[in-house]
């Protein structure tokens, strides 16, 4: 009943907060129309590494105290995480177009970074899928998730530093509208779909926690009735052995 | 035993694990022949895709060459780990009463040695097809190349460990290990390329930090993780 409570909230606070980003906040002056991509752009980002940060917390957790729901709560960030990955890569390419004049621009370091990014998460929820034992996976997921998050920040240190050392063109960036000088009703609006994104993620969280909980239980149940079922075959087969004898 | 004996002894294990490797390798095994020779083949390769034009081909020469080092190293690191999942080989290594961080730099030093090898191996190789004078950037070039095989070795043994028991560990090792290995390929390339040129920006110094520090980070990363792979 809280989280129906809590996703009505959010879809309420989402829809709010489009209204306002899309028809009430003036469009900007250099970027046209386009510029409002940047209001699902900016949270989905920030939501991609909040998500990550997550994976990695629980992953720690997990190797610590051995409790697989840490697992569970590893396991729906990082899914949810991709997503807004997805989210964010697209949402820059459809900015890129109309401003930049091209989808993809390798001279924006953050473009190339959550690039990465996403492949380094969707190589991680492959890998969970591969092993089968509960607490194997957990653990090697949450090595293989902390690897990720140390790789993080060299990553963008590093592409930084590429295009730094290149020369290259000064870019206007999405967020660069983040600056003091930026008229306040950008700010307002942008702060709204921040916290908006923000209660809609916990929601989604929620859920997928619930669900990657109910799927361990059904797993588990699973192997149950395969050992159970194993057994009884030896058994039977043991007992026919000692008839025929 | 103290804090220094207990170093001793871990450098000891690596090294014996190192040695058991490398001789493994060498006897028997050909394996390591193919994988430079496919190596070569992807450089040989690369220039039908972007040649004839040998100016094209030396300008990107440096990140050619170490595409063609990435892509033999997935080999190499896969097959260091290969040897030990015959016969429970593997479970046995976990065994072993030392600390595991000792069989991970044993496995990463094996890996070192395999991956200068290649090196060692392409850059004439590429000197020669895509018309590159070595000698001049020997030195700065034998940096990179050893910072950026210590990168590798670092983080290739850690993801050979993950995959190795996996059904599908052929395409999971480079699908988990290239996004990681990114910033070291872009630093790699930058330095050699810098060597190559005559370094005329300055910037040469600044790469090799940058690889440096990262082999240091993943050496860190990948010890510390490593045990939790061989774990039952």
């Amino acid at each position: 009943m809280k989280t129906r409570i809590l996703g009505a909230v959010a879809l309420l606070a989402v829809a709010a907060a489009s209204v306002n980003a899309l028809f009430i906040v003036p469009a900007d002056l250099n970027q046209g129309e386009a510029q409002r991509i940047m209001y699902v752009h900016v949270p989905s980002a920030w939501l991609a590494y909040l998500s990550f940060g997550v994976t990695a917390l629980a992953g720690i957790g997990y190797l610590w105290k051995r409790d697989l729901r840490l697992d569970h709560v590893a396991l729906s960030a990082a899914e949810i995480g991709v997503m807004f990955t997805a989210f964010a890569i697209w949402g820059g390419m459809m900015w890129g177009q109309p401003v930049w004049g091209v989808f993809w621009q390798w001279e924006d370091p953050r473009l190339t970074t959550t690039a990465l990014l996403l492949a380094l998460y969707v190589g991680y929820l492959l890998f969970r899928r591969l092993t089968d034992d509960p607490h194997r996976r957990a653990a090697r997921a949450a090595v293989v998730g902390l690897v990720a998050a140390v790789d993080i920040p060299i990553v963008h240190f590093s592409v930084e530093w590429w295009r730094g050392l290149h020369q290259g063109p000064t870019i206007g960036s999405p967020d660069r509208i983040l600056n003091p000088a930026a008229p306040m009703q950008f700010v307002t609006a942008l702060l709204a779909v921040l916290g908006a994104f923000t209660v809609a993620w916990a929601w989604l969280m929620i859920r997928r926690y619930q669900l990657a909980a109910a799927e361990a239980r059904l797993e588990d149940a699973a192997r149950r009735t395969r050992v159970a079922a194993a057994r009884r075959a030896t058994v039977a087969a043991a007992r026919a052995e000692e008839a025929t004898r | 035993m103290s804090g220094m004996d207990a170093i001793r002894t871990d450098l000891g294990v690596a090294w014996a694990i190192a040695r058991k490797d490398a001789l493994s390798e060498l006897r028997g095994r050909q394996a390591a022949g193919s994988t430079l020779f496919f190596a070569a083949l992807v450089l040989l390769l690369f220039g039908f895709a972007l040649g004839p034009d040998t100016r094209r081909l030396t300008e990107a020469a440096p990140g050619l060459l170490w595409l063609a080092i990435v892509f033999g190293g997935l080999l190499t690191v896969a097959r260091l780990h290969q040897l030990e999942t015959e016969d429970g080989a593997l479970d046995e290594l976990a065994r072993y009463p030392v600390e595991r961080r000792a069989i991970y730099l044993g496995k990463a030093i094996a890996g070192l040695g395999a991956m200068l090898v290649l090196g060692g191996v392409l850059l004439p190789v590429v000197a020669i097809l895509y018309g590159i004078d070595l000698l001049g950037a020997a030195p700065a070039l034998v940096l990179a190349l050893v910072l950026g095989s210590i990168g590798f070795a670092a983080v290739g043994t850690f993801y050979a460990g993950v995959t190795v028991r996996l059904r599908a560990r052929e395409v999971m090792l480079p699908l988990l290990m290239l996004p990681v290995i990114a910033p070291l390929l872009l630093a790699a390339v930058k330095a050699t390329a810098a060597a190559l040129g005559g370094d005329p920006l300055g910037e040469l110094a600044s790469w090799l930090q940058l690889l440096a520090g990262y082999d240091l980070v993943m050496l860190l990363a990948g010890a510390a993780g490593y045990g939790f792979l061989l774990e039952e």
